[in-house]
């Protein structure tokens, strides 16, 4: 190669290229939507805690209605919804790490998500019918 | 070498022979080192939380069901066993917030040289003492 004319060389097709999603088939949108739903997660949590502690000892009428206030309700159901999807996405790496058995891995990575989307659906519901 | 991962663990040396490639120390060799440890106790962490989710299902639920419900999970979280769960989830939740932030700070390029790294490690821990102590402190005088 004569110096001063740098290329690459790629075996890569231009097709894949320009859809830059590499061998996994989606980018980065896994690490990306992770690293969104964390951020989100920091001023939901700190403000949970902080609510927390001010339900501390009340009555279970009094717990209902503070969750049944739509100015509470949103962001608990912003809350549930930003830590289950980022609860899920970082399962789902701990799995791929570990479990090495193709079909193990497949049939745990299901059944966690699984579990994780009707863990979602239960407070979902619950944080609802306090609603309305 | 029957597969991949098989064949990128043979190579030939200088001379022409196939040899095993040399492996990488493993995780018993490295000795213990702040990094590594607050690493691997953000996902322990965070599988932990994870669990601890089950608790805040439960208490939502039972808050949105009857008086009996209700008083069967407040029951259990006040007992011993449930305010032990509790104190680790406050401890979990802290630690992996910090260190969470430290992540993100990393993934903004920001503090990722060895000296910062080290120094914000002992930051999470001092502050995840800290912060759970003084949380739980708070509650206990609201209680």
């Amino acid at each position: 190669m004569a110096v001063g004319n740098p290329h690459i060389t790629t075996m890569r097709s231009p097709l894949g290229r320009v859809r830059g999603l590499g061998s996994a088939k989606s980018g980065t949108a896994h690490w990306w939507a992770q690293r969104l739903t964390a951020l989100a997660l920091v001023p939901l949590a700190v403000w949970f805690v902080i609510s927390l502690l001010a339900l501390l000892g009340q009555p279970h009428e009094a717990v209902v209605h503070w969750i049944g206030r739509p100015l509470h309700a949103v962001p608990l159901l912003a809350l549930i919804a930003a830590l289950f999807h980022h609860l899920q996405l970082g399962l789902q790496v701990v799995i791929e790490d570990y479990i090495h058995g193709e079909a193990v891995r497949l049939a745990v990575l299901l059944v966690m998500r699984a579990g994780v989307i009707l863990l979602f659906l239960i407070a979902f519901v619950a944080i609802l019918k306090m609603s309305f | 070498m029957k597969d991949a991962p098989g064949a990128s663990k043979v190579a030939r040396n200088s001379e022409g022979k196939l040899i095993e490639r040399p492996l990488s120390p493993h995780l018993q060799i490295y000795r213990p080192q702040i990094s590594s440890a607050l690493s691997i106790f953000h996902r322990i962490t965070g599988v932990g939380l994870g669990l601890g989710t089950l608790l805040l299902v439960w208490w939502l639920a039972a808050s949105a069901g009857s008086d009996a419900d209700y008083a069967a999970a407040a029951g259990f979280i006040g007992s011993p066993l449930g305010l032990l769960l509790l104190f680790g989830w406050t401890a979990a939740l802290v630690y992996h917030f910090l260190n969470g932030i430290r992540h993100l700070a990393w993934d903004a390029g920001w503090g990722f040289d060895l000296p910062t790294a080290h120094a914000s490690g002992r930051m999470v821990l001092v502050g995840t003492a800290a912060l759970t102590v003084l949380v739980w402190i708070i509650g206990l005088i609201v209680w």
